[in-house]
């Protein structure tokens, strides 16, 4: 128990995540991918006459069980499978992170850019809300994300796939390295 | 019901996504510095471990628990993989978080996240809107 309470390492993580692929093949012929949930909560609650929403979104609805299990997952993990701590990067970021105007280094997240007070100041709305439209915009639009594509579409040798991980390595590099520290000053 | 076991499957998904520490803001922007591997060994060992499954299924022809063919659909080349892909690697950098982590932090309890959430659905919404007008 107590090894299971300390972070588990990617040796470990890595193999469980790719098992989620044939489990989720074996147990109802369903492709791994999450931000399909993202379209079917739109065509569920505003579809708005908008065709890419016309369809029957019911079908699609272990997505958003799949979902719902992984806040669940979340919070057993977080509140009876942890034990509190710093999350261990390597030094040389978390130097950068501080100068670059980071404080906060006790969470998953830093609290002093992701938190309800923060939300209301420039830099907590760009990291929050200007951030999470880019993910719902790009996903969508690139057919995918990390587990449709990155995973389950190269794992099934899609080459488009490929191409997408790819460009959203490159979109990553580009947002950290040229225009993060910038944001990070906000 | 028969969703119970998607709701399950993506319960020790969650529980994996938290202790790897994948949904870490941390670890995405170490990833993308270059400064740690434990990304690239989490992406890398779950893609070897899917496309070992995916064979095994394949060659020796294994059905699902209904007894049906396992069918993986193909993805078709569009122009949006690159565009989409670009926008979706900025937003990543920013929020830490791709969809499936979203969710997990939420669980976690990062009760805020809830706010990025509901603004990735408005931006998968506004995809929707636009969506004739994109170059695909």
């Amino acid at each position: 128990m107590e090894y299971i309470k300390q972070p588990w390492p990617w040796y470990i993580a890595g193999p469980l995540i790719g098992l989620v692929v044939p489990a989720l093949l074996l147990l109802g012929n369903k492709t791994f991918g999450i931000s399909s949930s993202l379209r079917h909560i739109c065509a569920a609650c505003i579809p708005a006459n908008i065709n890419f929403f016309k369809y029957d979104w019911k079908k699609e609805s272990w997505n958003l069980f799949f979902a719902l299990g992984i806040i669940l997952g979340g919070f057993i993990a977080t509140d009876l499978l942890s034990v509190p701590g710093n999350v261990h990067i390597n030094p040389a970021t978390a130097n950068l992170l501080r100068q670059q105007g980071v404080k906060d280094f006790t969470g998953l997240l830093p609290k002093d850019i992701f938190s309800f007070t923060q939300l209301f100041t420039l830099r907590g709305f760009v990291f929050i809300v200007v951030g999470g439209f880019l993910v719902g915009f790009g996903t969508r639009y690139a057919g995918g994300c990390t587990s449709g594509h990155a995973i389950m579409g190269i794992s099934s040798l899609q080459w488009p796939s490929l191409v997408a991980t790819c460009c959203f390595m490159i979109g990553g590099f580009i947002m950290t390295w040229l225009i993060l520290p910038f944001l990070l000053q906000l | 019901m028969k969703n119970i076991k998607h709701l399950v499957v993506g319960l020790l998904f969650g529980i994996i996504l938290v202790k790897s520490e994948v949904i870490s803001w941390f670890r995405i922007q170490e990833m993308f510095r270059l400064q740690a591997f434990h990304m690239y060994g989490v992406i890398g060992s779950a893609i070897l471990v899917a496309m070992i499954s995916i064979l095994l299924i394949k060659r020796f022809q294994i059905k699902t628990i209904d007894r049906q063919t396992v069918v993986i659909p193909d993805k078709t080349f569009h122009w949006g993989n690159v565009y989409g892909g670009l926008i979706f690697g900025l937003g990543w950098a920013i929020t830490g978080a791709c969809p499936g982590p979203l969710f997990a932090q939420i669980g976690s309890g990062f009760m805020v996240i809830t706010v990025t959430l509901l603004s990735a659905v408005a931006g998968t919404w506004f995809y929707g809107l636009i969506k004739e007008k994109l170059p695909h």
